[in-house]
């Protein structure tokens, strides 16, 4: 296992390593799928230079991007392969919750996942991870993106190891950086109840207490790291200015997100509903999503940070890779996908096709915006049906795993299921 | 309004109160320069000076040769010094040498406000919707957007201790168009109008004709002795006209008042105490080059631009200037054509790089030809916000070495609210070019911030360079003496170097533009898209699996309710 992991590492870093010293470095920093005005390098110098305005990035990420300027790179890399290895230790721990439950009927026994299986699975989390070209673009491109994904692998980690503290304040720094974040708490809290034997019910005492006990603690960080960044600034012109920006969406600049041209094409008098509706958009999946997955907080987790990366006002590759660094944990659910064909047809055609329009539409001046949307469009959807595929299959699976395998009709033949 | 006779000079007031009304004094005078390129540089100066107060509490109520809508303008919004100016074309200064007031192509307005304003915005903001009523010109669309406070460019002109520069505002509209709207309420300000003096030959289907066509307005306060223990308040009203030869000549080398402005001179303004038309014959000391008619006697030498220049003068406060005719018309005639011009000795350039709608560089280029002394020289950039600025990215070249500025003052643009400001201070080495560069990401913006014909592009304003360039005669730094109009108007604090500000082109950058057909499409597709999503996740959270009942076909279907009707069990 550390053979190949070693291995696995090295080859992802020679990649990076190679990428940074060629000429492509600048290209892909410049690449608007890849940056955003909220992770990209040269605002954060920008506003490090500029000395003047709150930057957009946030106060803390500015001031270690100092100290770290010229060691960019290794830090990078570190953060990297730190998260690969956080997320294979995260899985040990779940396949081993998961053979503790022996409870499915018999003839599920070959969707229980064998120690065989699982045990090449952190492995393909490291090489989803690694390998995938997103992420290489993005640590190229040095955006902050890659500080977010590990601090949000940090906090899956924390998680699972049972670290009440460390779960909070990795997730306090996470929503200290992008607002979003803030959804996982369900989960987090989710998790910890089932691992601590506390029932969810909410006539219960014991249920408010451990949610009060979470929020205190998440509260508690984040109001600490938000007056430590006051304190380093000596104001508090930061905070509309980072959040209001998320939030406001001031910055037009096209992405492969749904905000930028519709607020571009929007209506002034309108522009404040779309952009209220736009935001709750993200955040309202928590609770129906919470109610349904309570006793699989991990695939909450997973089906949040989803959500988040498809629906947030300024996505990059980046925070796409996060989440599909899941799916090797999910690769059992393979049998019940429906459309993964498909989806990955689109999701490679649109990654290609990206590039191309973008290219048509502002050096060559043969094609005009509408064509870069209608990429955008089309990969947003694909990714809706990828998330909705594994959620219908995880769905499937526990169905079968309550109710068996080979499920058979009143009269004896070959059922089939259907959402009703 | 009281009219003295005409003839008379240094009019005053002649109305019997207790209170003396302060003196007014108004001069005109026309310079006429032959280029070296062939065109004709016409040089229109009018100034009125009042010593009164408008800071006082009485209002003042009797204007005579000060106009009133102007006065009310300095007393209502606390003005201290106002400067206006309309420009169509650009000034070419390797071909035509250094104008004698400079001003960017489109409009430009600044203004140094009192100690005394509070809200220096808001009246800021007044003051540019009143003077684009008073002068016809859309000066509304001044705003935050781009109006900018120069820390160290655009110190006073006039007299006055505080510099604190919080009560100075800079804007400049590139885009404004100079016509004869602009014009006419121009003239209107003149104590004559455009009906006697110098005024009358301001005819606009001539001057719009022309390469260059410039009118400005500046007010300030100016001393009235060399003590300084009064001031007085000044309006000068400028037209700078370039001429050009071919369009306005028939091939032949001639020039004439009348083919010139379509007008011929008869008398001077009966309110102006000097009225004077100066012909710039420095380069024909032996009438080698052009020919004068009628001649005259007169000259006048004057020290402008660091160059002691000769004049023929001709005095329009006497009769004997127009002659039998009782009317001047001048005619130059050129004898020959060649002739090399003084290289100006601080020029500059700007320009756009790059490709593509996502970046861009700009890349300012000052040119020093003074063969072995150097000067410092005050760069002043605004820069729309939509064009972000990569400020790091700034680099200072002077003969391909690194060329660092003593003083940087940079404020970064924030969106829709304020612009870029980058003032630098660089020392220019001798005969050399000085490069300044940046690099800059182009904004989308919303669909309803884009002007008509978007894809004509977005200007953004002249870069402004003041400077103290060596002069190679003394100047004269005694302000209050009697000198031509033209050679008084920048201060003069040392004897050997001279201020200069000039002004590179103004830059049309294209922004990526969204459709604009499409408002409707883009919302229901998006919209549809967040539907797709909010769809499946929302069957999946609220259905459940069932196992299901296969539907027999039609045929069965249809069989079988005929059976339920006949009593047959079904299929």
């Amino acid at each position: 296992m550390a053979a190949p992991l070693t291995l696995l590492l090295i080859v992802a870093v020679t990649i990076r390593a190679a990428l940074f010293r060629s000429s492509l470095a600048e290209l892909i920093a410049e690449r608007v799928e890849v940056v955003s005005p909220i992770t990209a390098w040269k605002r954060g110098k920008r506003g490090w230079s500029g000395g003047l305005e709150p930057p957009r990035p946030t106060p803390l990420i500015i001031y270690l991007f100092h100290f770290l300027v010229d060691y960019a790179e290794i830090t990078f890399m570190v953060s990297r392969n730190k998260r690969s290895s956080l997320l294979e230790t995260e899985e040990f721990r779940k396949q081993k919750f998961a053979l503790e439950a022996d409870r499915y009927p018999l003839d599920c026994l070959e969707l229980i996942r064998s120690p065989k299986e699982m045990f090449y699975t952190p492995l393909k989390v490291a090489m989803f991870y690694l390998l995938n070209p997103f992420t290489i673009l993005s640590c190229v491109a040095k955006s902050t993106c890659g500080l977010n994904n590990a601090v949000l692998a940090l906090f899956v980690l924390s998680t699972i190891k049972g670290n009440v503290l460390l779960s909070a304040v990795f997730l306090c720094l996470a929503t200290y950086q992008s607002i979003y974040p803030v959804t996982l708490c369900a989960a987090a809290m989710l998790y910890f109840m089932q691992r601590q034997f506390i029932p969810v019910n909410l006539r219960r005492a014991s249920f408010w207490w451990f949610v009060v006990q979470y929020l205190f603690m998440f509260l508690g960080s984040l109001f600490v790291i938000i007056c430590l960044s006051f304190f380093l600034l000596g104001s508090w012109d930061y905070l509309p200015s980072v959040y209001g920006f998320i939030l406001s969406v001031p910055d037009l600049t096209p992405n492969i997100g749904l905000f930028w041209y519709f607020f571009a094409e929007m209506f002034e008098h309108f522009r404040l509903f779309f952009l209220c509706v736009f935001q709750i958009n993200v955040f309202f999946y928590t609770i129906p999503l919470s109610i349904k997955l309570k006793e699989h907080p991990v695939f909450l987790m997973f089906m949040q940070l989803a959500v988040i990366s498809i629906f947030k006002s300024y996505p990059t590759v980046g925070d796409v890779a996060l989440y599909l660094a899941f799916l090797p944990v999910w690769s059992h659910l393979h049998r019940f996908l429906r459309n993964i064909f498909l989806v990955s047809c689109v999701l490679l055609a649109c990654s290609a096709l990206f590039p191309v329009l973008w290219h048509l539409w502002i050096y060559a001046g043969s094609a005009n915006s509408n064509f870069y949307y209608a990429i955008t469009l089309l990969f947003n959807v694909a990714q809706i049906l990828l998330v909705s595929d594994y959620f219908y299959a995880f769905l499937r699976r526990e169905h079968h795993l309550t109710y068996g395998l080979y499920l058979k009709r009143k009269d004896g033949s070959e059922a089939t299921l259907v959402l009703k | 309004v009281y009219a003295a006779a005409p003839g008379t000079s240094a009019p005053e007031t002649m109305v019997p109160s207790s209170v003396p009304q302060p003196k007014d004094d108004f001069q005109e005078e026309l310079v006429i320069r032959p280029l070296h390129s062939g065109d004709i540089y016409a040089s229109f100066q009018f100034r009125t000076l009042w010593d009164t107060d408008f800071m006082r509490d009485n209002k003042v109520s009797h204007y005579r040769l000060f106009p009133k809508s102007l006065g009310q303008v300095i007393s209502k919004f606390s003005v201290r010094e106002l400067h206006i100016s309309f420009t169509q074309g650009y000034w070419r200064t390797m071909q035509w040498g250094q104008p004698f007031i400079s001003s960017p192509p489109g409009a430009e307005l600044w203004v140094w406000f009192q100690d005394s304003v509070t809200d220096v915005d808001a009246t800021w903001k007044e003051l540019t919707n009143v003077l684009s009523g008073i002068f016809c010109a859309s000066l509304n669309f001044i705003d935050s957007t781009n109006t900018v406070q120069p820390s160290a460019s655009f110190k006073p002109l006039g007299i006055g201790n505080e510099t604190d520069h919080r009560f100075l505002r800079y804007a400049t509209l590139p885009r404004e168009i100079v016509c004869t709207e602009n014009l006419t309420p121009w003239k209107k300000l003149l104590p004559c109008g455009s009906k006697a003096g110098l005024a009358v030959l301001l005819k606009s289907e001539k001057l719009f004709h022309s390469s260059f066509h410039s009118q400005a307005v500046h007010i300030r306060s100016v001393c009235q002795d060399r003590q300084c223990k009064t001031t007085s308040w000044e309006l000068r009203q400028t037209l700078n006209s370039v001429f050009d030869l071919h369009t306005s000549g028939q091939g032949k080398r001639e020039w004439s008042l009348f083919k010139m402005f379509s007008r011929t001179l008869t008398e001077a303004c009966p309110l102006a105490s000097s009225s004077k038309l100066y012909i710039d014959i420095t380069d024909n000391s032996q009438g080698e080059q052009f020919e004068l008619i009628p001649a005259t006697s007169l000259l006048s030498q004057a020290v402008v631009l660091g160059d002691r220049r000769t004049f023929s003068v001709y005095d329009l406060t006497q009769e004997t200037t127009f002659g039998s005719v009782r009317s001047l018309n001048l005619l130059i005639r050129w004898k020959s054509s060649e002739c090399d011009m003084l290289r100006p000795l601080l020029h500059a350039e700007r320009y756009v790089a790059g490709y593509g709608l996502q970046t861009g560089e700009i890349h300012t280029l000052m040119y020093n030809n003074h063969p072995y002394r150097s000067f410092p020289v005050l760069l002043l950039d605004s820069v729309p916000w939509y064009l972000r600025l990569y400020i790091h990215t700034l680099s200072v070249t002077s003969k391909g070495k690194d060329n660092k500025p003593s003083y940087i003052h940079y404020e970064p643009s924030k969106d829709r609210v304020r612009p870029h400001l980058l003032e630098m201070l660089i020392q220019l080495p001798p005969n050399s070019v000085t490069e300044v560069t940046v690099q800059f990401e182009r904004a989308l913006l919303k669909w309803t911030e884009y002007p008509p014909d978007p894809n004509h592009g977005f200007y953004v304003g002249s870069s402004v360079i003041s400077s103290l360039v060596p002069s190679t005669v003394a100047m004269d730094t005694n302000s209050t003496q009697e000198r031509p109009l033209f050679s008084s108007f920048f201060p003069c604090k040392e004897e050997s170097s001279y201020f200069v500000r000039i002004y590179t082109e103004p830059l049309l950058v294209n922004l990526p533009t969204p459709d604009f057909s499409m408002p409707y499409n883009v919302i229901c597709l998006t919209c549809t898209v967040v539907a797709v999503g909010y769809g499946s996740l929302y069957n999946l959270l609220t259905r459940s699996f069932q196992i299901e009942e296969p539907n027999p076909g039609l045929a069965k279907r249809i069989a079988n309710v005929i059976r339920k009707m006949r009593g047959v069990p079904p299929l």
